[in-house]
């Protein structure tokens, strides 16, 4: 569209026409404030924080600028005018009267929204507006989170992805009026709901209303006891996004550093999931030659993403036999920990504690479903998120940025690049698949597979390993992997092999990650960034195949014997359910 | 946390046969949510997690968004109404004309609120908003009937009638 | 079907049946002697009129009069207030609030005989001179009926007679002789604006649907009939009196925007509103004046029905957009405008009913005949629904630039019980209270806006000294807080603090701070929310405090209800001189208030009472059941 010249506060900016002003305004270098609005999936113009004057010829009045589309030539904007702070404040002390405003004691306190945006409004009374304020009971029935609506402000972005991204829709805008509140059909609680436990509503909202339930004292006291040995594990996305809650820019590798401090956290053990990752191929590429070979349930679907797995079961209960039944990294390496490595130093599992860092909030719930204790006791005890971790480093006083780099203990710590990109949508195929193709072709080379990354929701790739055809597809947010299911299960597809991430672009933005505020989220692609952490890592690596992992090679020699054996299936497969949708 | 349904569903199989025959009749209508609920209610009387269940199962919507759609809008119910619906217009015409004081009047003597029902099932009240009968001002409703012209002395005569 | 001469050759034969009902006209053919008009609008069936029409119908087959005398059942007359209302041609007789039991003594005694029963006429028509007809009374006299033309003239459940009053000559002319520009072009020289609130030209919203997205392969009309402003009802009555207008009117819409399909949104608190649009879709298909290839030309258009679920927010175009689609009935930000993606992302209008029903008359009398009425910039007639402390409450169409009091002391009657006017509230929840210093003012969209006020739906609520306008503007308020739909932080919580303070004040709990605080407050809401009802939300609140400031004052500083209604400002206090110690109030309180006192006034042979004013719940029963009036409250 042809470009059209504005002022913004004076200043002359070209934009395409349609532009809009909240657009315009930050290519111009200002900031405007928002709730509601989330790109695509969220231009509701509802809390109206955003807005602005504007004149098109006749004369100022407000508009709420992240949808207001700029459509005149000399248009004129204003941004800070006295009206605008007077709408701005007002409408954060109208928000505040029905705010529970118990800053001190909320996990947001300091990356909180409402809290940033009061303090640099200036706000300096909390009651301007008294009156009725509803009372809510906070839910904690679901496995993986909390929902405080004493604190909601009702900006729905949480609604937004649960439906648009997600396609799961069990959270809503319920009643009208001042009596809206957001929830699940006739008050159930998430936990009695479809919630498939993926967080993203989470990672998106901006006030302390949603949030994981909170491991971070059970696990100091975890480790401050002496008859046990506490083993922790990092899956790959928490390295290529812990930073940013010491202040790094978004994608920074901050491996190392995340190493040294879970060593002075005191874990016994910092073993890396990534390690798990390969020893996942290793199962999940054996069994998907074979099905493949032999005529076994094809599609085959992936299932290291406990948030699908859930979908799956909840949405497509007929499929769930496509699913690998291999059990996910975090769960095969705490399945090791506490069979293989437990005999290895002499230990009762009974007196191990694996503690898994996740990008995820389902892994919350993945590690205490059935079926996922090798040594008769749960394979993991307890899931942190990166936001957790971030939470105890500080409470432990660790300077993060100061902190030297080390490297992940072993025998459970070397991983190949292949591990590593399993944080990343069309990261577990593509491991897979380059296991895959030495294994048929019988050389052990390094195969990119490029077609199937980038963070399109569903790619799809026809791979030819001398001369034999795999049909593969990627899908990565549940409203896509859901849209590709329905083809392939009424025929219109014909795929042997599909990799689904719960989370839009993997894991990397998966709902335990560190939480962007809008003003960041809006202009920046979080799902780019952080893989392009991962993807570097694995350029980077002498090891790049999951199979030629020389401690994998040693677990198989000592313990496993081979791939998709007996013993495999005793520890590093399972099995799953079929649920109903509410 | 409990659901909110607390009056046991007695929905018969031929409620339910002749549910799904209106889903049916919707099934090409991108907009049938709304008629959907209408003529379910109709059937039910009022839309309790059983039916509501049954439309979303039929018609591939969350069940949430049937339930944020139904608890949106004045007309659709949650409960069972009484035998006797009982509709106050407080309206502004009704309303200047002393139709406040004739609803409170109604919840005193039959010992209810807004929006419930007493506890025989006979009676239920609610206020509703213009009905159109301005010329008749203060007005009520008992289900078809309408009640014109009124005070707060005949607010029991009214009731009398449904003894 | 119907091919064009059909309908031509209905209406030829159906017309000097039709002009019986129209005094004096020389055109009049009929084979009945009488026609018997009984209004079955939702006033008059309320208060019985169905009963009334099966009684006659009875009564006069009994008699054998079926062949002579023609029963029909119209829409609204507008005279609500005096239902159940029968009118009785060629003569035009008005009968009204009549009674089963008086249909035998009419039909003997004016049907039969010849002589109207004098004491059941409307009062006004029976003069010295001898017996008004309708059309003479003061309500009748000064309005000029243009959307309603046919109502309570024609049976609105038969199309025959809506096409005798020349019914679907309009879409007949637009099709054979109009392209849709030149339809687009008379709509916006005629003037017409939106009837339903905010006052857009109508031709401006159809001519940007019809050019703004050129190759859209789907485009809808649609009618709000959602009527939701409390004490608004003529599109109700417009409805139930004249469906086929709409239909009409809504076809020569999609032809001129280029739409094929219709959708009309009624609230289903109107049954018989829906019920005879059902009645008058399917009569329109099977007449095929909607359906594919209308009256053989390239055009076809079909119009649905949809029923709104009780939300006030649906009169909001996007809102009802929304809803129809089978969401939560929210508002969408514009732009872009429903011109541009409306109704499921395609270019849609949306009219109201009394826009509509203005159209086929514009059609066939030119856009020149429209504009010659009304004001400058607003044209045409407004109907008005005029409720409250007024004597003729009901109906009535004037032209734009009537001033109020023409319309309340002349054609409504004025204020019963001798009470003094006080103010006019115009345009429901959206609109404000116009006091007595503009009565003269010209009602236009203009005008109403310039003294705080706005057109609206057209609702008319009168006023007098016994009503608080800060109560009146709280019970908007309580009326838009439920109504709200929750989506936009300034609606959905500022609306609730504004209520809230009102509350305050009517408790004599504020101060008179809080009077700037809520003035501020509703600026905001006014500048900052996402949609129509939000953004006028305010002008209740903000009309009166400028109107009214007084009486706002007394509250805070006297902390006194002036009009006696805020009943926590209430004082009742017994006046010894006057009570005469009977001890009837004693007895009738409900919370025992009220006790016999030591001091008897001169004169007296008992005691005054006194009321405990700490016990006393200002319920004003002590009142009513006083027979020396010495009680008074303050």
């Amino acid at each position: 569209m042809a470009d059209i010249n504005v002022k913004i506060n004076g200043i002359p900016v070209t934009v395409p026409k349609g532009t809009t002003v909240l657009e315009a305004a930050h290519k111009a270098g200002i900031d405007i404030p928002t709730f509601c609005y989330m790109k695509e999936i969220n231009e509701i113009g509802a809390c109206r924080i955003c807005m602005v004057e504007i004149n098109e010829g006749r004369g100022f009045r407000l508009v709420a600028s992240c949808v207001y589309p700029l459509a005149f030539e000399g248009t004129e904007i204003l941004t800070n005018s006295p009206k605008v702070m007077d709408s701005r404040r007002k409408t954060l002390e109208l928000i505040l009267s029905t705010h529970e405003k118990k800053c001190l004691s909320c996990v947001r306190s300091g990356n909180c929204e409402l809290q940033t945006l009061c303090n640099e409004m200036g706000i300096d009374h909390e009651e301007v507006y008294e009156g009725e304020k509803h009372v809510y009971e906070i839910d904690n029935s679901a496995v993986h989170m909390y929902r405080d609506n004493n604190k909601c402000i009702l900006c729905r972005r949480c609604v937004a992805v649960c439906s648009k991204w997600q396609g799961v829709g069990v959270i809503g805008a319920n009643e009208r009026g001042f009596k809206t509140f957001i929830g699940s059909a006739f008050e159930m609680g998430l936990g009695e709901t479809s919630c498939v436990s993926c967080g993203q509503c989470i990672a998106v909202c901006p006030v302390g209303a949603l949030s994981e339930k909170d491991y971070t004292d059970t696990v100091f006291q975890a480790i401050a006891d002496p008859t046990k040995h506490v083993i922790v594990q990092t899956a790959p996305a928490v390295r290529a996004a812990l930073g940013e809650e010491f202040g790094y820019p978004i994608g920074t590798n901050v491996e190392g550093k995340m190493v040294a401090a879970l060593r002075r956290l005191g874990f016994d053990d910092v073993f890396d999931t990534d390690w798990g990752a390969d020893l996942t191929i290793m199962e999940e590429a054996t069994e998907f030659i074979d099905r493949f070979k032999n005529g076994g349930k094809l599609p085959m679907m992936t299932s290291c993403s406990p948030g699908w797995v859930k979908y799956c079961e909840h949405y497509f209960p007929d499929l769930v036999d496509h699913l690998s039944s291999c059990k996910s990294p975090h769960q095969m390496l705490g399945a090791m920990a506490k069979t293989y490595y437990a005999e290895k130093i002499g230990k009762d599992p009974k007196d191990i504690i694996v503690v898994s860092v996740m990008p995820c909030t389902a892994k919350k719930f993945e590690c205490q479903r059935e079926d996922q204790n090798a040594a008769g006791v749960p394979d993991v005890d307890y899931v942190l998120t990166t936001r957790e971790l971030a939470r105890m480093i500080r409470r432990a006083g660790l300077k993060f940025t100061a902190l030297p780099d080390e490297d992940f203990d072993n025998p459970l710590g070397i991983s190949s690049g292949a591990g590593d990109i399993f944080g990343v949508t069309g990261g577990v195929m593509e491991a897979a698949l380059r296991t895959a193709y030495c294994w048929l072709t019988g050389k052990d080379e390094v195969v990119e597979f490029k077609e199937i990354r980038g963070t399109d929701g569903i790619k799809r790739s026809e791979i030819d390993i001398d001369g034999t055809k795999i049909r593969v597809a990627v899908a990565s947010g549940l409203k896509n992997a859901g849209e590709l299911l329905t083809r392939v299960q009424n025929g219109e597809e014909k795929v042997d092999f599909i990799e689904i991430m719960a989370c839009p672009g993997g894991c990397v933005n998966g709902g335990g990650q560190p939480q962007q505020p809008a003003s960041v989220r809006n202009f920046e692609d979080l799902r780019v960034l952080r893989a392009k952490a991962l993807y570097d890592e694995d350029a980077g690596k002498e090891l790049r195949l999951s199979h030629m992992n020389p401690d994998i090679k040693k677990l198989y020699e000592e313990y496993l014997h081979t791939a998709g054996g007996h013993k495999s299936h005793k520890t590093l497969h399972t099995s799953y359910v079929k649920r109903s949708i509410n | 946390m409990a659901t909110k349904t607390s009056v046991p569903f007695n929905g018969t199989a031929a409620q339910e046969a002749k549910l799904r025959e209106i889903i049916k009749a919707h099934q090409d209508d991108p907009g049938a949510l709304m008629p959907v609920l209408q003529q379910a209610q109709e059937v039910y009387g009022y839309l309790p997690i059983e039916v509501q269940k049954i439309i979303s199962d039929e018609m591939n919507i969350p069940l949430e968004k049937i339930y944020g759609v139904v608890t949106f809008y004045a007309q659709f119910s949650l409960y069972p109404k009484g035998k006797y619906n009982i509709s106050v217009c407080l309206g502004t015409a009704c309303y200047v004309k002393g139709s406040g004081d004739i609803y409170d009047k109604l919840q005193e003597i039959l010992g209810i609120g807004d929006g419930e029902c007493t506890a025989d099932g006979k009676f239920s009240l609610e206020a509703c908003r213009c009905i159109g009968a301005c010329g008749l001002a203060p007005v009520l409703t008992v289900n078809e009937d309408v009640y014109g012209r009124l005070t707060t002395d005949k607010v029991k005569e009214v009731l009398a009638k449904y003894e | 079907m119907k091919s064009l001469q059909e309908i031509q050759q209905i209406c030829e034969t159906m017309h000097p049946e039709l002009e019986l009902r129209h005094e004096g006209s020389t055109e009049a053919k009929s084979k009945y002697e009488k026609h018997v008009l009984i209004c079955g609008g939702t006033g008059c069936t309320s208060s019985g009129s169905m009963e009334i029409v099966d009684t006659l119908n009875k009564e006069l087959v009994a008699r054998g009069l079926e062949e002579k005398i023609q029963v029909v059942k119209t829409g609204c007359f507008g005279l609500c207030a005096l239902g159940p209302i029968m009118i009785v041609y060629p003569e035009g007789t008005f009968y009204s609030r009549i009674k089963a039991k008086n249909i035998p003594q009419i039909v003997q005694e004016h049907l039969i005989g010849g002589t109207p029963v004098k004491e059941l006429l409307y009062d006004e028509t029976v003069t010295d001179e001898g017996i008004k007809s309708l059309n003479e009374t003061s309500f009748y006299k000064k309005q000029h009926r243009v959307a309603l033309r046919n109502c309570g003239v024609i049976n609105p459940e038969d199309i025959n007679e809506y096409i005798a009053r020349d019914g679907y000559k309009a879409i007949a002319k637009v099709l054979n002789e109009m392209t849709p520009e030149d339809v687009i072009q008379c709509i916006l020289d005629s003037g017409l604006r939106g009837r339903g609130g905010g006052g857009f030209p109508t031709g401006r919203k159809w001519q940007l649907a019809r050019t703004i997205v050129p190759d859209a392969d789907q485009k809808y009309v649609c009618c709000n009939a959602d009527e939701g402003d409390p004490g608004a009802f003529m599109d109700r009555s417009v409805l139930e009196g004249d469906p086929h207008v709409v239909l009409e009117a809504m076809t020569i819409a999609g032809y001129a925007i280029g739409a094929t399909q219709g959708y009309i949104y009624v609230r289903a608190e109107y049954p018989i509103a829906v019920e005879r649009l059902k009645i008058a879709i399917q009569q329109a298909r099977e007449y095929g004046t909607l359906g594919k290839n209308i009256f053989g030309s390239e055009f076809s258009f079909d119009i649905d029905l949809r029923l709104g679920a009780g939300a006030f927010v649906c009169g909001e175009e996007t809102a009802l957009m929304t809803s129809i689609e089978g969401n939560r009935g929210e508002p969408r930000p514009r732009p872009p405008f429903p011109a541009e993606k409306g109704l499921y992302q395609k270019p849609t209008i949306l009219n109201n009913v009394e826009t509509y029903a203005n159209v086929p008359q514009i059609i066939l009398n030119g856009a020149e005949w429209f504009a010659s009425m009304g004001t400058e910039k607003s044209k045409g007639t407004k109907v008005f629904a005029l409720g409250g402390k007024i004597k003729n409450t009901g109906l009535v169409e004037v032209p734009m630039g009537t001033t109020l009091r023409e319309v309340i002391e002349e054609i409504g009657g004025g204020i019963p019980n001798g009470k003094k006017f006080k103010a006019a509230q115009t345009g429901g929840p959206s609109g404000g209270c116009i006091s007595a210093e503009n009565y003269d003012v010209p009602i236009d969209y203009d005008n109403l806006i310039a003294i705080g006020s706005m057109m609206g739906s057209g609702g008319l609520i009168v006023m007098d000294e016994d009503n608080c306008m800060v109560d009146i503007a709280k019970f908007f308020l309580e009326f838009t807080v439920d109504e709200s739909c929750g989506k936009c932080t300034p609606c959905r919580i500022g609306t609730k603090r504004m209520y809230e303070m009102l509350d305050k004040i009517t408790k004599g709990q504020a101060e008179l701070a809080d009077l700037d605080k809520l003035e501020e407050l509703c600026y905001y809401v006014k500048a900052n929310s996402l949609c129509g009802l939000g953004q006028t939300a305010p002008n209740p609140v903000l009309s009166t405090l400028k109107n009214f400031r007084n009486e706002y004052e007394a509250h805070v500083l006297a902390k006194k209800c002036p009009a006696g209604v805020c009943k926590d400002l209430l004082q009742f206090t017994i006046l010894p001189e006057k009570c005469v110690g009977c001890g009837l109030c004693a007895k009738n309180c409900p919370v025992h208030a009220i006790s016999q006192g030591d001091y008897t006034a001169p004169g007296k042979k008992r005691a005054a009472f006194v009321i405990d004013a700490s016990k006393c719940i200002k319920c004003g029963v002590c009142m009513s059941n006083c027979r020396p009036n010495a009680i008074s409250r303050g």
